[in-house]
């Protein structure tokens, strides 16, 4: 059998296991720390309640005219501009159907001439807090049924729980990534998150997910072909084997993603932006991260892990 | 197999081309006029999506009953409206979602549906009510404060008919003081009520005494209520009353002429008239300070009755068209260059096989874009980003296989048996992995559903049928090509099969290069 693979030779990925998971260390630790110290994520009208409104001028506004004319309804707006002639406003709800609205219309188009509305979207408080809790929800809930799905598919191989647990945990890393990149962009750049952003965590939780299982699901296959060789050996030969997909894959994915984002209109540029760093994560993770857990649980270095044992190179 | 393929795609192609006439046929004398188009969604379109919900104190129940009623009304007041395709839900708990895509005034529309709209004539006696002040009737009185109704803007929707007149610390936003001096409502205060700020400027309203006016008729005595125009043009609505109606109206007006006789709407006073004499024909009309487009709101309103519960507004998303055309036009200039990115790739790095996955791949497009008029889906722009993004997965399910064949000509498989090897093998792994992503699509739909998100249900949906045609496409298409082409003998050296260098032994039928 093994005259038909000589063609490739085996790279030793799972040997460097431990270089892997500190590079994926390096990549989470600035995002976590960011996470952590509040506020962690900057949050949009979607979960924090509120409004934001986006108009049109005729010709470019002076910002610094704009935020005077809410304060005056008692509104503490945040203003800021999206284009050339827009503005973008933040702040607490307004009822469309008040006539608060039509007044503060009436006073801006009177300080600063016509303009067209592009956007408002306005979110009670109540429904910004359960939202809030459903996206927090649906994550867990994501997970739990991709966990007991693996469970499942791989229920004849022994220690089946761990390939769903060690995916789970590639997933989280995934996970992370985005966020601590959002979080760190939420400072810097002003982002924010919105329920789209929710959306393209849970799309790039179910990739991140078909990517492992293509590496799990050879695995797999190869101990029993391989049946006599050590584990980490037959993980190097199915991360070996499946290389050129996972890498093919994410290459497809990653090309219409890229060109989403450079050529895509403005309102699915971040949305797209979210969606490619995730899937760079996941296909990282899936080969470099999710498999070598594996390795470790199986040879019991757990326990070395954790005191801060860092052997490197392959131990069989 | 090849037949049915061609004849599907033929079918998907030109269900999926824009310049589509649609299907018009009389088939035994039924006959089918549907026009096959794209559905686009509000955020393409144009258009408003508002979240309400029962207007009640905490605590207090809202029947199943009462929420069926108000969904009714609201939506026969919408379609009053005249909107094309709107829709009208019940969501979850006391709410109703109502999405009303090109809609040109969203606010107004707001308060068309949006407002309780109970109208009612009551007995002011010998006193003048100023417009705009607040009453407490004898089916009830304000429970919220707010701007003053169907003047100069509308008022979020008052008192529910049963309840005591007592205020709610209500949270409504700081009403502005719209300089035409209408009086925001300080509510008949039997308790210590935080009241709406005072507005500098308006003109003093006489706090409204805690004494409930008696109501003499009010919106459901109407027969039929219509927009009409006094001598000098100005909107005002012209009504009938019904039989009972007519003869309670009659009554009170033949024994209380020259008193006042207020016209409140939501507890809120429209207009103050006198009685000048009896009035016994069940007709009259309502004058006020309407602008045209309130007055066909308050007609609407009239025709359709009162809502049984209050409702508010707890969710507005309102988006102009503007927007969307413009970041379809480049969602859809990246999908194709995105398209021809794979294209490129595909052909490249694998060859033979490439180039078919690449026919697959464009009936997959075409047979995706045709589902999705033919459902119909909607359409938002993040929908059409997750089709582009399935394109990017569609091809996944090939590169396995070809993966997969790669290994067995290495092995030294014929060609026909590294097929079908390949398509055997790698479908065990093409399933499972899209099965999660098909959790996630189920999860997705589900989480956009509870608030009427339904960009995020678009997304989801757009996704799983993208992920479904593309198993389909991947395994039965690709594969069909391939076995054409091998059965026709065509090309059999390896290297066009993408292999670098020749298997570990010559493989029977193969011609060497």
């Amino acid at each position: 059998m093994e005259a038909g693979q000589k063609t490739t030779s085996v790279l030793n990925i799972v040997g460097k296991r431990y270089w892997f998971f500190l590079f994926s260390a390096l990549i989470i630790i600035p995002g976590l720390v960011s996470l952590l110290i509040p506020p962690g994520l900057k949050l949009g009208v979607d979960f924090t309640g509120g409004t934001l409104w986006e108009l049109q001028f005729q010709s470019v506004p002076p910002t610094a005219a704009v935020r005077p004319v809410f304060t005056s309804f008692g509104h503490d707006a945040l203003v800021q501009t999206t284009g050339e002639t827009s503005v973008l406003i933040r702040t607490k709800e307004i009822h469309a159907d008040a006539p608060e609205k039509g007044a503060i219309e009436q006073a801006l188009r009177e300080k600063l001439g016509d303009f067209k509305e592009l956007r408002f979207e306005s979110v009670g408080p109540t429904v910004g807090a359960e939202a809030s809790s459903r996206a927090t929800f649906a994550v867990a809930l994501a997970s739990l049924g991709i966990l007991l799905y693996l469970w499942y598919a791989f229920r004849r191989v022994p220690n089946s729980f761990r390939y769903g647990v060690c995916a789970i945990v590639a997933l989280l890393h995934d996970a992370l990534v985005v966020l601590g990149v959002f979080s760190i962009l939420g400072r810097v750049a002003g982002i924010e998150i919105d329920s789209l952003f929710v959306t393209a965590l849970l799309t790039v939780i179910g990739f991140s997910v078909h990517d492992t299982i293509v590496v799990f699901d050879r695995i797999r296959e190869n101990m029993i072909r391989h049946a006599g060789e050590s584990f980490e050996s037959v993980v190097n030969h199915s991360l070996t084997q499946t290389l050129g997909r996972s890498l093919s894959t994410s290459l497809t994915v990653i090309f219409t993603l890229t060109a989403l984002v450079l050529f895509g209109g403005i309102t699915t540029r971040i949305f797209a932006l979210t969606l490619l760093i995730g899937i760079v994560s996941g296909t990282y993770s899936s080969i470099f991260n999710a498999s070598q857990l594996l390795v470790v649980w199986e040879n019991g270095e757990l326990g070395k892990l954790f005191r801060g044992h860092k052997p490197v190179g392959a131990t069989t | 197999m090849l037949v049915g393929i061609l004849v599907v795609a033929a079918a998907a192609i030109w269900v999926a081309l824009p310049t589509n006439p649609g299907v018009h046929l009389d088939l035994l004398g039924q006959t089918i006029d549907h026009d096959i188009v794209v559905h686009e969604g509000l955020d393409l379109q144009g258009g408003m999506q508002v979240l309400l919900e029962a207007d009640v104190q905490p605590g207090v129940k809202v029947t199943a009953d009462s929420m069926q009623a108000a969904r009714q009304i609201v939506e026969r007041r919408v379609n009053a409206l005249g909107v094309a395709e709107p829709l009208i839900q019940q969501g979850e708990g006391n709410r109703i979602i109502v999405e009303l895509p090109g809609i040109k005034d969203p606010d107004q529309a707001i308060k068309t549906f949006g407002e309780t709209g109970l109208l009612e004539f009551v007995d002011a006696g010998s006193t003048y009510l100023p417009e705009g002040s607040a009453v407490t009737t004898s089916l009830g009185g304000p429970t919220t404060t707010g701007a003053p109704a169907a003047t100069a803007g509308a008022a979020t929707p008052a008192a529910s008919p049963t309840s005591a007149a007592s205020p709610t610390p209500a949270a409504s936003p700081a009403p502005a003081a719209p300089p035409t001096g209408a009086a925001a409502g300080s509510t008949p205060a039997p308790t210590p009520a935080p009241s709406a700020t005072a507005q500098p400027g308006a003109s003093p309203t006489p706090a409204p005494a805690p004494k409930a006016y008696n109501t003499v008729i009010q919106g459901k005595d109407l027969k039929s209520a219509d927009v009409a125009f006094d001598e000098y043009g100005r909107p005002e609505i012209s009504f009938t009353l019904t039989d009972e109606g007519a003869k309670a109206f009659g009554e009170y007006t033949t024994n209380n002429v020259g008193r006042y006789l207020a016209i409140v709407l939501d507890k809120r006073v429209i207009s103050s008239p006198v009685i000048q004499s009896p009035i016994t024909e069940g007709r009259g009309r309502i004058t006020g300070k309407f602008t045209l487009a309130e007055a066909k709101s308050l007609a609407i309103q009239l025709k359709y009755g009162a809502l049984p519960i209050p409702l508010k507004v707890i969710q507005n998303r309102t988006v102009g068209p503007t927007l969307g055309q413009d970041s379809l036009q480049k969602s859809l200039v990246a999908g194709i260059i995105g398209l021809s990115i794979v294209a490129a790739f595909m052909l490249i790095y694998y060859r033979v096989p490439g180039l078919l996955a690449d026919l697959a791949l464009v009936i997959y497009t075409a047979a995706v874009f045709a589902l999705f008029k033919l459902i119909p889906v909607t359409l938002t722009l993040a929908g059409v980003a997750g089709f582009i993004l399935s394109i990017g997965m569609a091809v996944d399910a090939n590169i396995l296989i070809f993966e997969r064949m790669k290994e067995e000509l290495r092995a030294g498989r014929s060609l026909r048996a590294a097929i079908d090897a390949g398509f055997g093998r790698a479908w065990t792994s093409i399933r499972d992995s899209n099965v999660s992503t098909i959790i996630t699509c189920i999860i997705l739909f589900w989480f956009g559903m509870s608030f009427g998100a339904s960009i995020i249900q678009g997304f989801a949906l757009t996704l799983f049928i993208g992920v479904v045609v593309s198993m389909f496409t991947a395994i039965l298409v690709s594969r069909t090509f391939l076995h054409l082409l091998v059965d026709a003998g065509l090309v059999h050296d390896l290297r066009w099969y993408g292999l670098v260098e020749g298997p570990a032994r010559p493989t029977p039928a193969e011609k060497p290069a």
